[in-house]
């Protein structure tokens, strides 16, 4: 395995030259931070356990505190059309249909019909094979294309098949690319696999010229533990990830606030560190416009406006839409709304 | 003389089959007729009636879906149930209406024979208004009423508990799902119903029950966007409640609207059919080929 992540560096290091120098600055920085020069099994493990560790009880109030801000009328109407721009709006379920994905497109398109002034989702998240389907339903609309890759959601399979499926989404047209770690290996203690994988889907984003921007989800459900979540944070940012994201969706618990918290803490800490800014995206579970709030005071409170759009702050996410929708409805007639109101998705 | 301290009630809100504070955090005294302490009661605010809604929407598709035969089953099991709790509804009835306990116990009594006159309703009101319709061609032409959806209810003000009875349990019959706001003055026998239907076989969500101020929990309900429709009947009575107002309200969304009377109507008349049932109905026609 190891030998087959070297082969992938040093082609992309011999194809590209933009890639292969931009793989040498995340390299630089990382060895930079850890402080080694070796990027191995020993000296990432020194490095993550060297992290402080996490106050579970702590974190968990601090989110539960957070929870409990009320944020009403015109900081309210500000945070719905912010969420709505923050939506990557996702269909990830095996019985995808092209008709599905243009019915998603049309929604991203139109968020709401009867309101012209509503913003568009920032993303439309699809798997890799129908990104050509989202391609054609949303061009003009700057509405951007994700695809999941490497193996979604399991994310079980060798790094070859990886790197394809992640090229086929790039060449295909994909803007971002949303991929698994390899939570076995990271469990294991095997960093400097998890690490080399991302960086060896970094550069199949970059390759041939290519701008897709790397999403890393860490699946935190899997991970166990909140120190866990926080080293393989660090890992992700380490290794060149553009966001990192909290889960896939398929597994429970997906998205809760303290665990975006602690990445939260983790982004802002690394750019303290190195000067890069790492955008965070919490995905699954969030339905409701009521919990998405409780996210943007949490970035709020950690990282400040700096996160506060959707180039840094994205929920991932399907049915929440409809509810902010029914919100932003709510706030502009007076009265309540329904779903018979709203386009399905 | 007994030392005994009084045991003082403060009774919740019954929304998704579960006992809730409302959201607000308030309540509020209820007394008897002659101003003598109760209970506290919950005050039930917007937010609690949008939750209400919430609930009702969501059970409303299983309830519809039951059978008819099952509904019935399900809705005499209450009533076998409020016979169980006859004394306590007595004694409410009594003291919030201020009247005679031989009155009270003939409104019980006509309170549960309601309710079973209606659970009887449940496979029969198909066959009273539904129709096969005769039409110009080779083809069976059939009209079934079917559950309109969400029924927001505003119960009598006076009859707490036969008025209450006699306007949510035909809303039931058919399987629509209802969001009941409560006798404002007199919310003690709907609080107990509550914990009767919370101990029955009645799915949670299926009646939602609001204590507090009709004037207040009204007018969002009544311009809600997922109620399918409101009976006004509680209007009467209640303090600063505009009925034209809520009926305007509800075009918005083109509810079904029940008009109140101009008073309170006598409950104790067994009603002459299915109107009410009715009432919160959508007819439905199908089509089908003759001959096949």
């Amino acid at each position: 395995m190891t030998a087959s992540v070297s082969s992938a560096t040093s082609d992309a290091r011999t194809g590209a030259d933009g890639s292969s120098s931009d793989t040498e600055k995340v390299l630089a920085r990382a060895r930079d931070v850890v402080g080694a020069t070796e990027l191995d099994d020993t000296n990432l493990a020194r490095y993550l356990h060297g992290l402080p560790g996490v106050d579970k009880v702590g974190a968990d109030g601090r989110a539960a505190m957070l929870g409990t801000r009320s944020i009403k009328t015109t900081a309210k109407q500000w945070a719905l059309d912010t969420i709505v721009s923050m939506i990557d709006l996702t269909t990830l379920e095996g019985a995808d249909t092209p008709g599905k994905v243009r019915t998603l497109a049309a929604k991203a398109r139109t968020p709401d019909p009867s309101d012209p002034s509503c913003p568009r989702p920032a993303a439309v998240c699809v798997y890799g094979d129908l990104v050509h389907v989202a391609k054609d339903a949303l061009a003009g609309t700057g509405v951007k294309i994700a695809a999941v890759a490497t193996a979604f959601p399991s994310g079980r399979a060798s790094l070859d098949v990886r790197l394809a499926d992640t090229r086929e989404a790039v060449a295909q047209g994909a803007d971002e690319i949303d991929m698994v770690i390899d939570r076995g290996a990271f469990l294991a203690g095997q960093y400097s696999k998890v690490f080399e994988d991302i960086v060896a889907v970094r550069e199949a984003c970059r390759a041939d010229g290519a701008q897709a921007h790397l999403k890393v989800i860490l699946e935190t459900g899997e991970l166990a533990t909140y120190d866990n979540v926080r080293r393989a944070s660090w890992l992700a940012m380490l290794a060149g990830a553009d966001f990192i994201k909290t889960s896939t969706g398929k597994v429970q618990p997906a998205a809760t606030l303290p665990v975006t918290i602690l990445m939260l803490e983790a982004v802002r800490d690394f750019r303290e560190l190195t000067g890069t800014q790492v955008g965070v995206k919490p995905a699954g579970g969030i339905s409701s416009s009521k919990d998405a709030i409780k996210y943007l005071v949490a970035v709020n409170e950690t990282l400040g406006e700096d996160w506060l759009n959707p180039d840094w702050f994205r929920f991932g996410a399907s049915s929440l839409l409809n509810d902010v929708l029914m919100q932003r409805s709510k706030m502009r007639t007076g009265h309540y709304w329904g779903p018979d109101y709203v386009t399905v998705s | 003389m007994s030392a005994r301290l009084d045991v003082r009630k403060t009774y919740k809100l019954f929304i998704g089959g579960k006992f809730p504070r409302s959201e607000s955090g308030r309540t509020y005294k209820v007394t008897s007729d002659d101003g003598a302490f109760l209970a506290n009661a919950a005050l039930a605010s917007r937010k609690d009636a949008r939750e209400a809604v919430v609930a009702a929407r969501k059970a409303q598709p299983g309830w519809a879906g039951a059978t008819a035969y099952n509904r019935g089953q399900v809705l005499y099991r209450v009533a076998e149930l409020l016979e169980g709790r006859r004394s306590q509804f007595v004694e409410e009835v009594a003291a919030g209406e201020g009247i005679k306990t031989k009155a009270a116990e003939a409104a019980v009594d006509a309170a549960i024979d309601r309710w079973v006159w209606y659970a009887g309703w449940t496979d029969k009101v198909a066959q009273v208004a539904g129709a096969a319709n005769p039409v110009a061609g080779p083809y069976f032409n059939l009209s079934v009423p079917e559950p309109t959806g969400v029924v927001v209810v505003l119960a009598p003000q006076s009859s707490s508990l036969l008025g209450l009875v006699s306007v949510l349990a035909p809303v039931l019959v058919t399987g629509n799902t209802a969001v009941v706001v409560s006798s404002e003055k007199r919310p003690l026998p709907a609080i107990t119903l509550s914990e009767v239907l919370a101990t029955s076989d009645v799915p949670g969500g299926v009646v939602n029950i609001l204590t507090g101020r009709t004037a207040e929990l009204a007018p969002p309900l009544a311009s809600h966007m997922d109620v399918n429709a409101i009976d006004l009947t509680g209007t009467v009575g209640a303090e600063g409640v505009a009925w034209g107002e809520l009926e305007a309200e509800a075009a918005g969304s083109v509810k079904r609207v029940v008009r109140p009377r101009d008073s309170e109507p006598d409950w104790s008349q067994i009603p002459d059919g299915p109107r009410r049932i009715l009432a919160f109905t959508e007819t439905k026609t199908v089509w089908h080929p003759k001959g096949m």
